[in-house]
């Protein structure tokens, strides 16, 4: 008895689930992401490898200082100060969430919470309108 | 002395690694000709390994009961522990491969006063194997995120629930913390427990090793030494679809983890980690216990061999038996004795 009749199927399971990675979407068009540049600034609060490389990092340091140590002393970016803050720092830069965080988000399958509360741009300006 | 090597040979992987990301060439090298020919054994080998087992006769039933078998009707039997039948094989081995029902049933022996030895149930073993297994096999599935492009949702379903603690940024993933730890208990038990030290080999160590190397390093790189994962992203979905670019600027981090994970990839079907496709052709697990009820004939029985009795035996060599002192059944006939 050697059971090739099992064996076998289960074999030819096991190849297609390895190799998923290699048939799942092949032939797509691979796009980097490009996020959108900020218009008028030429420096970034970090360098921009460390920000590419651990910005939520910063994010959450910057949070964990304002929040719970109350230190909300400004930040410098190309000789200007900015304010310690996601909505008004970040944000007063990168305008745009969609075409900024969202773009390098989705490719790489991360959906930061920190929107279930903080607003982007766009949403505070809708708001301000509706007062 | 046992573990001593597999450490040293761990150590010299991150090593290698770290001296051949500070090279250009190499990182070529480490990054994009490795994982090719990691996945190429990896397959290979174990469908050559299978494919081996595939070709082993197995002629009689030789499962392993461990509780009552099918007998008359008013006995009460034990359908998973001693199938009758190919409905309750596959109940038995689905708890087997999910649920490691085998481990479950771990004992430990301990010597009281008396003496008297006592028997009892020691879940420890079942308990970390099996946080161990389903957090790597969720890493695994998360990691198909850096593969493939859409993503598919089950593995933004994975993703979102193992990150349910919301705790930081990056969030935490607690798989991690948990294979870390159920890792470390599975080496703690072989270097702590006298028994278990004695009977552990190289080969038990250096899988442990390298896995928890593998989680240190993937840990390390998403708290502690950034990479830029979107740079990484073109490196791994270009392995995927066959059209491999190396950018620049992904830290050396990147590629201790990659070069390990390679290591354990090609170790795979040499080791004892073939027991992931072994589990399966488990002749003690997977087949019916009804040779009670059914006659199995091997099937490559040489027809010309004719069945041959014991009665038949002895008749054969009653004379040479009777001779040697051997008891016999039937003692030879009187007539022949009184002529000696
Ligand atoms: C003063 C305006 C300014 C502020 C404030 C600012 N940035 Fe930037 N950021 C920039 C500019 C300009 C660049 C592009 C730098 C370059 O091209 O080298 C950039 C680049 C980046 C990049 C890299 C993008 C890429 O193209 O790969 C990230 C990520 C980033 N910023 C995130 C943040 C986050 C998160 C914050 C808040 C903690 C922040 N930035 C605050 C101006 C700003
Ligand atoms: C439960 C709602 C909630 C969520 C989710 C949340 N935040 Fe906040 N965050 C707040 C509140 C409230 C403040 C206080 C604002 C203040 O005092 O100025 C704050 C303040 C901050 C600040 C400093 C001040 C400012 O204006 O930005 C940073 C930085 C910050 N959050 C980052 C984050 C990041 C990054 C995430 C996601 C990982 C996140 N937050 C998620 C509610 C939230
Ligand atoms: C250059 C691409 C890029 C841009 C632009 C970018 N991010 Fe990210 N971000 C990433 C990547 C990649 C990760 C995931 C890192 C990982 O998985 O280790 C990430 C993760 C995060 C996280 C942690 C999410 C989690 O739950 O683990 C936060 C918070 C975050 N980004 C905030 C922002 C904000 C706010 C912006 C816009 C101002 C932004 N990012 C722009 C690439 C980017």
């Amino acid at each position: 008895m050697y059971d090739g009749a099992k064996i076998i199927p289960g074999l030819i399971i096991f190849v297609v689930l390895a190799t998923f990675a290699i048939w799942y979407g092949a032939g797509d068009v691979k796009q980097v992401p490009k996020p959108e540049k900020p218009v008028g600034y030429t420096n970034c609060v970090k360098p921009t490898q460390e920000m590419k490389e651990s910005h939520m990092t910063l994010l959450n340091q910057w949070r964990d200082e304002v929040i719970r140590e109350g230190k909300r002393e400004q930040v410098e970016a190309g000789g200007k100060m900015y304010e310690k803050s996601l909505q008004n720092g970040c944000m007063h830069c990168h305008t745009s969430k969609e075409k900024f965080c969202d773009v390098c988000h989705s490719y790489a399958s991360v959906r930061p919470y920190c929107w279930d509360c903080h607003m982007s741009a766009k949403k505070i300006k809708g708001l301000e309108e509706a007062i | 002395m046992k573990v001593l090597y597999p450490f040293i040979a761990v150590l010299a992987l991150v090593a290698v690694a770290l001296v051949g990301s500070q090279i250009s060439g190499l990182q070529y090298l480490l990054g994009i000709a490795l994982p090719y020919l990691a996945f190429a054994i990896f397959l290979g080998g174990f469908v050559y390994r299978v494919l081996q087992w595939a070709k082993t006769p197995v002629p009689f039933r030789i499962p392993t009961t461990c509780g009552q078998g099918k007998s008359l009707s008013w006995i009460k039997r034990d359908p998973l522990d001693c199938p009758n039948n190919k409905l309750e094989v596959a109940g038995r081995m689905f708890l087997e491969i999910f649920l490691f029902r085998s481990l479950f049933r771990n004992t430990k022996a301990e010597i009281g006063e008396g003496p008297q030895l006592s028997y009892g149930s020691s879940k420890y073993l079942w308990l970390f194997g099996i946080l161990f297994h389903y957090s790597f096999l969720v890493i695994i599935l998360r990691h198909l995120r850096l593969f493939t492009e859409p993503i598919p949702l089950f593995v933004k379903v994975i993703e979102f629930g193992d990150g349910i603690l919301q705790l930081g940024a990056p969030t935490i993933y607690q798989t991690d913390l948990v294979l870390l730890g159920a890792v470390a208990f599975l080496l703690g038990r072989r270097l702590i427990m006298p028994q278990l030290r004695y009977i552990s080999l190289p080969a038990d160590y250096f899988p442990l090793l390298l896995i928890f190397a593998i989680a240190v390093s993937g840990i390390l790189m998403r708290w502690v030494f950034r990479v830029d994962i979107i740079a990484v992203k073109q490196l791994t979905d270009g392995i995927a679809s066959f059209s491999p670019v190396l950018p620049d600027g992904i830290g050396a981090m990147f590629f201790v983890h990659v070069v390990l994970v390679c290591t354990l990839l090609i170790y795979f079907p040499f080791s004892k980690l073939m027991h992931m496709g072994g589990v399966f052709l488990s002749p003690t697990r997977n087949m019916s216990n009804n040779s009670r009820a059914v006659r199995h004939i091997n099937p490559w029985n040489d027809p010309n061999i004719k069945p041959h009795s014991y009665a038949d035996y002895e008749d054969e060599f009653r004379e040479f038996m009777v001779e040697a002192g051997l008891p016999v059944d039937k003692e030879l006939p009187p007539a022949e004795k009184k002529e000696e």
